[in-house]
């Protein structure tokens, strides 16, 4: 059965035909629109690397399928970046060393921005490791992933404020 | 994931026509578990409905009692200001499964419909004294839930919404597997029009439970101290590498003063 589904991926709307529904959200991404940066670990809803904004809200892309998400905007790793600036969030990840192998660091960035929009973590560090505790890393980079949300956290209430950097 | 075909319905008559028409279709909520059970090819389904187009999601208070939609995510109970209001036990509940990205899509319905027995919603819908209504009748908690992965639903019946009686006092505390976060034992405490009721999930071999020892000493003295000497027998409760069924049978009493702590 073909199935035909639209999408708006960072900002650009795409429609595909499926010829399977058994397509998830994290294969049609990667593997019909070349976007790689979004990361396949577990497959299973268990680590997060896949994680993506679905109309705003994290979500495991592995665990979606695409024929669900038609009508749906969604934001990945790739589409962050506007003009060759950094997001915060990535920016701040360099900053504080947020990872190693950088296998989960997608994920764990597109979960901190998606947290940092619920606006349910404040500065709290506590807080913040709770809010990111559906992204694994396998690295254990979770000091300084904490302090890069945290700092990142800062960044953007400063922004809104218009005050800081 | 075997094949499957794919259907998206946009009203609960064509879901339901859907899933009467053929016994080996199945209804797809949130996808939480559904999908991994798929993808480990425990399940061969001809078809997968998926109910997200039904508009069954959406929160309403009124007459004291609390109806949540079949397609309401669990991120949407915890953060809505009414529920809050009202059974903020609740809404604690929910803010606690998973972790955010299964919030976001997972649904109470789907969580219910599935009836795993480490679940933590069947806990809140037994204690809170819950109706579940479907697209043809309305079950009381009590009924529902019949043993793990089973309940009163019929082939083909599909929740549309739960409907809880808002309680005076409730509280709900978990000690999570520290790994998926499921209960390895919930107590769910209230006291409300169904007078005290108390609900255990994590712990029974047979799904989700209530303790009535616990609620009888609550009836008489809304405290901590009323069950000082209210055993948990460790029969027919789960053991495995994370606990023995002593341990979860210690736990429901450590749960349950720590959720009638919550509940003040
Ligand atoms: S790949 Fe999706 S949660 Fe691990
Ligand atoms: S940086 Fe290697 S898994 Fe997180």
């Amino acid at each position: 059965m073909s199935l035909s589904v639209s999408l708006t991926v960072n900002g650009v709307s795409r429609t595909i035909v499926l010829d399977d529904p058994r397509v998830t959200l994290l294969d049609l991404l990667r593997e019909r629109f070349d976007l790689t940066g979004t990361k396949k670990g577990c497959d299973r809803g268990q680590c997060g690397a896949c994680t993506v904004l679905l109309g705003g809200r994290r979500i495991n892309s592995c665990l979606a399928l695409a024929a669900s998400c038609d009508g749906a905007e969604v934001l990945t790793i790739e589409g962050l970046a506007q003009g060759g600036a950094l997001h915060p969030v990535q920016a701040a990840f360099i900053a504080h060393d947020g990872f190693q192998c950088g296998f989960c660091t997608p994920g764990q960035i597109m979960s901190a921005v998606g947290l940092l929009g619920e606006g349910q973590a404040g500065d709290d560090p506590e807080r913040v490791r709770e809010g990111m505790s559906g992204n694994l890393c396998r690295c254990g980079a979770y000091v300084g992933i904490t302090e890069a949300v945290l700092e990142a956290g800062r960044v953007l209430a400063g922004r809104e404020k218009g005050t800081a950097p | 994931m075997y094949a499957f075909a794919y259907q998206k319905p946009a009203t609960v008559a064509e879901a339901v026509k859907l899933l009467s028409a053929d016994p080996e279709a199945k209804a797809l909520a949130g996808g939480m578990t559904y999908i991994p059970v798929l993808k480990q090819r425990l399940a061969r389904p001809s078809a997968v409905v998926d109910l997200s187009g039904l508009g069954l999601a959406g929160i309403g208070v009124s007459g004291g009692v609390v109806t949540i939609g079949a397609m309401t995510t669990h991120a949407a109970v915890a953060a809505s200001a009414e529920v809050r209001r009202a059974i903020p036990a609740l809404a604690a509940l929910a803010g606690g499964i998973g972790d955010n990205e299964v919030r976001h899509r997972g649904t109470i319905g789907g969580s219910l419909a599935n009836d795993d027995p480490t679940a933590d919603y069947p806990a809140a819908v037994l204690a809170l004294g819950a109706t579940l209504r479907t697209d043809r009748r309305t079950i009381a908690a009590d009924g529902y839930f019949q043993g793990m992965f089973t309940t009163a639903l019929e082939p083909g019946e599909i929740i549309t919404a739960v409907a809880f009686p808002v309680p005076e006092k409730a509280g709900y505390a978990k000690f999570p597997n520290p790994a998926s976060r499921y209960a390895m034992v919930g107590v769910f405490v209230a006291r409300g029009p169904q007078g005290v009721r108390v609900a255990v999930t994590g712990a029974g071999q047979g799904g989700v439970f209530r303790h009535t020892a616990m609620e009888k000493a609550l009836e008489k003295s809304w405290s901590a101290d009323a069950l000082a000497g209210v055993a948990t027998p460790a029969e027919g409760l789960n053991a495995d590498l994370h606990g023995s069924a002593e341990y979860r049978a210690h736990l429901v009493g450590v749960m349950a003063r720590r959720a009638l702590a919550a509940a003040g």
